[in-house]
């Protein structure tokens, strides 16, 4: 199977401001939120990243998507480097969490052509894409509503929509289930797996473990910003549920740093 | 994918112009403010000047001839006159009318032996006329009546005289301190309101369209699509200054056409002294003004975590600029070496001020408008790599 996402040594360290040292009652003045990090995700499979608040789930994505630089490591996106092309990397994936928002002043319909503008998406083609994923996820009754005037999880669903305007083959979601009702939830896992089916490979972050049942090949549990393990859905899940393995996972670790 | 700039433009100004309430604060009230804030400060000063049916011209003379004083002597001209004599009563009476405490209107001096001079002398010798002065103060407004008067009398009595005498060829008759005439005024007030309206126009704008992205997490969306920062830069601060040059438009173009009114019509200052020439200059320092405001308000809005937090660090750069336009008033801080005019934002209030007071510098308006735009250029590049920096756009 072909390597489509190489994650290789990440590091991320931030300075942690006066401000926010009072807030997260720390003296530390950095943080390392990403631990040397390594993982690959295999052409037409889900991978999750598993862990709690805070593990460093978000961060790794945003270095995957270029947004951030890490400090060590690269990450091969279908062969291309972020450090080197990050560009080019951008153009390749389609990237979600739930900061990343839309305009509230515009409207779907608005929105859709603009980024698929910015990706250069043929006109045509940008058209007909629209057509059939407004009608998925019933957007299209809303297509000229600004966003301001929408339910949550219609924009939640409109976010998803616009970050696959180019029709991606690498799909990096943050939490995708987060904050919506279990209707759009079940809308957004469905909508997953028909990518899947598909033949995408994707990447979701999550500390549910349902979701990472229903739809993952492979999973990485990442606590502290370090991978704790990494391993196929089965393997893991052989003689414990997933719940179990990794509070166990976990124990081993906090034992570890307690022993330090 | 150039073109991705133009759709970055395309968005800012489709999210500007299809919302009415920017479209009004923003384009059309800094004009209409200006428009009738300068035509009801225009009704007051035409008001203020005595032009009724009834005015006389209260005028001292010197050296009245025989002739002239019959003449001035009709009852039906709108002319009283005191007869004065010798240099030392004409300095006290020049003095008193520049210091505006004079109960005349007008000084006014003919020649010795102003009849005779008349009758001997040849138009077509082509040696000067015999010449008569009259004295004036352009900061009273009944003194400029006075002088409007009293200079058509004596045009009139000049034409009836086949040409033989001359009034106010040459020199400085106008007796009122520098400071005192209006053009001056509006040369001090104009280039601070200006920087105001232009600074607001801005602060409407800039914040809302960088810091607010940036709050609201609209600008992180972009940022993971294959847009160049460079090209959000550069689309952002030009849309920015195209909307931000129609507000200044609108300031202008009512400025424009209240300032006769504020003028009042030729009552004090004839409008007419500023020309297209004034206007354009006014125009191409303006627009070059509005780049470095735009590029600098973009700046710190995307220093600036939200948008109240740029509008609060962008307020005292606007009083200093405000602070600047008050150097108009104070002669001392008028520079006109151009190297001043290399000082952004103090180069513009210079450059209207020197408009507005007539005393138009080529070189110093060459100097801002090129400095001014190198400053933009700059500012864009800091922009592009602020959108590429993770510690301004998505620091905690
Ligand atoms: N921009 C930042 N500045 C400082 N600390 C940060 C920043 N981003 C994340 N962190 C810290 O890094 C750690 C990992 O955060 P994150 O990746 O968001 O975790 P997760 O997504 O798994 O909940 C957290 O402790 C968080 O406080
Ligand atoms: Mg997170």
């Amino acid at each position: 199977m072909k390597e489509l996402l190489q994650v290789r040594d990440l590091k991320k360290t931030f300075k942690i401001s006066a401000k926010q040292q009072k807030i997260q009652k720390t003296k530390e003045k950095v943080k390392v939120a990403v631990n040397h990090l390594t993982f690959t995700a295999y052409q037409g499979e889900v991978f999750g990243l598993l862990g709690s608040n805070g593990a460093g789930k978000t961060t790794t994505l945003r270095m995957m998507a270029s947004l951030i630089t890490p400090d060590e490591g690269d990450v091969l996106v279908d062969g291309t480097s972020v450090a080197k092309d990050p560009a080019k990397v951008r153009s390749k994936i389609g990237f979600l969490t739930s900061e990343l928002k839309l305009e509230e002043f515009f409207t779907p319909n608005y929105l859709f052509d603009f980024f698929a503008e910015l990706h250069g998406v043929e006109k045509g083609t940008a058209e007909k894409r629209k057509q059939k994923l407004f009608d998925k996820f019933q957007i299209s009754e809303f297509a000229e509503v600004k966003v301001a005037n929408l339910s949550t999880g219609m924009k939640q669903k409109v976010s998803l929509v616009i970050s696959i305007v180019h029709d991606p083959d690498i799909i990096i979601f943050d939490e995708p289930t987060n904050g919506l009702d279990v209707l759009t939830a079940k809308v957004v896992t469905d909508f997953l797996l028909e990518l899947k089916a598909q033949g995408k490979t994707i990447v979701v972050s999550t500390h549910i473990f349902s979701l990472i049942e229903k739809i993952c090949d492979r999973v990485g549990i990442i606590i502290d910003g370090s991978m704790a393990v990494c391993d196929t859905l089965e393997n893991l899940t052989k003689d414990k549920s997933l719940e179990e393995k990794f509070f166990d996972i976990y124990a081993e670790r906090a034992g570890e740093s307690y022993e330090k | 994918m150039k073109s991705n700039m133009m759709t970055v433009m395309k968005k800012e100004l489709r999210r500007f112009f299809t919302d009415r309430r920017m479209v009004l604060t923003t384009l059309l009230m800094p004009g209409l403010m200006i428009y009738l804030l300068y035509s009801l400060m225009g009704q007051g000063f035409a008001s203020q000047s005595s032009d009724s049916e009834d005015f006389k011209a209260k005028i001292q003379v010197m050296s009245l001839s025989d002739n002239m004083r019959f003449w001035l002597d009709q009852d039906s001209l709108p002319v009283e006159f005191t007869e004065i004599s010798g240099e030392q009563e004409k300095e006290k009476a020049l003095e008193a009318l520049g210091n505006q405490d004079s109960e005349y209107h007008l000084v006014v001096c003919f020649p010795e032996n102003f009849d005779q001079l008349i009758t001997e002398y040849e138009v077509s010798s082509g040696l000067p006329a015999p010449m008569v002065e009259v004295y004036y103060n352009s900061s009273n407004t009944d003194s400029q009546s006075a002088y409007r008067i009293v200079t058509e009398l004596l045009n009139s009595y000049e034409s009836a005289m086949a040409n033989k005498f001359d009034v106010n060829v040459g020199g400085e008759y106008d007796l009122a301190s520098e400071e005192d005439i209006s053009a001056q005024v509006f040369s001090m007030m104009v280039p601070m309101l200006m920087m105001a309206f232009l600074f607001s126009g801005c602060m409407a704008i800039a914040p809302e369209s960088i810091a607010g992205e940036k709050e609201r997490g609209t600008i992180a969306t972009l940022l993971v699509t294959p847009l160049k920062r460079s090209h959000l830069a550069m689309g952002k601060v030009i849309s920015l200054s195209i909307i931000a040059i129609l507000s200044g438009l609108s300031s202008f173009l009512g400025m424009m056409l209240s300032l006769p009114k504020l003028m009042g019509d030729g009552e004090l200052i004839n409008a007419n002294v500023y020309g297209m020439q004034d206007y354009l200059m006014l125009l191409l320092v303006i627009l070059s003004t509005v780049l470095v405001i735009v590029a600098l308000v973009s700046i710190v809005s995307a220093f600036a975590k939200n948008v109240k937090e740029a509008t609060g660090w962008v307020t005292p750069i606007m009083i200093v600029s405000m602070l600047l336009g008050v150097t108009s008033m104070v002669e001392s801080l008028c520079k006109t070496e151009p190297v001043w005019f290399f000082i952004p934002l103090y180069n513009s209030v210079q450059c209207m001020n020197a408009i507005f007071s007539l005393n138009t510098d080529m070189v110093n308006i060459a100097v801002t408008v090129a400095a001014n735009i190198c400053y933009a250029g700059i500012g864009v590049v800091v922009l592009t790599k602020m959108f590429d920096s993770e510690k301004v756009m998505f620091s905690k």
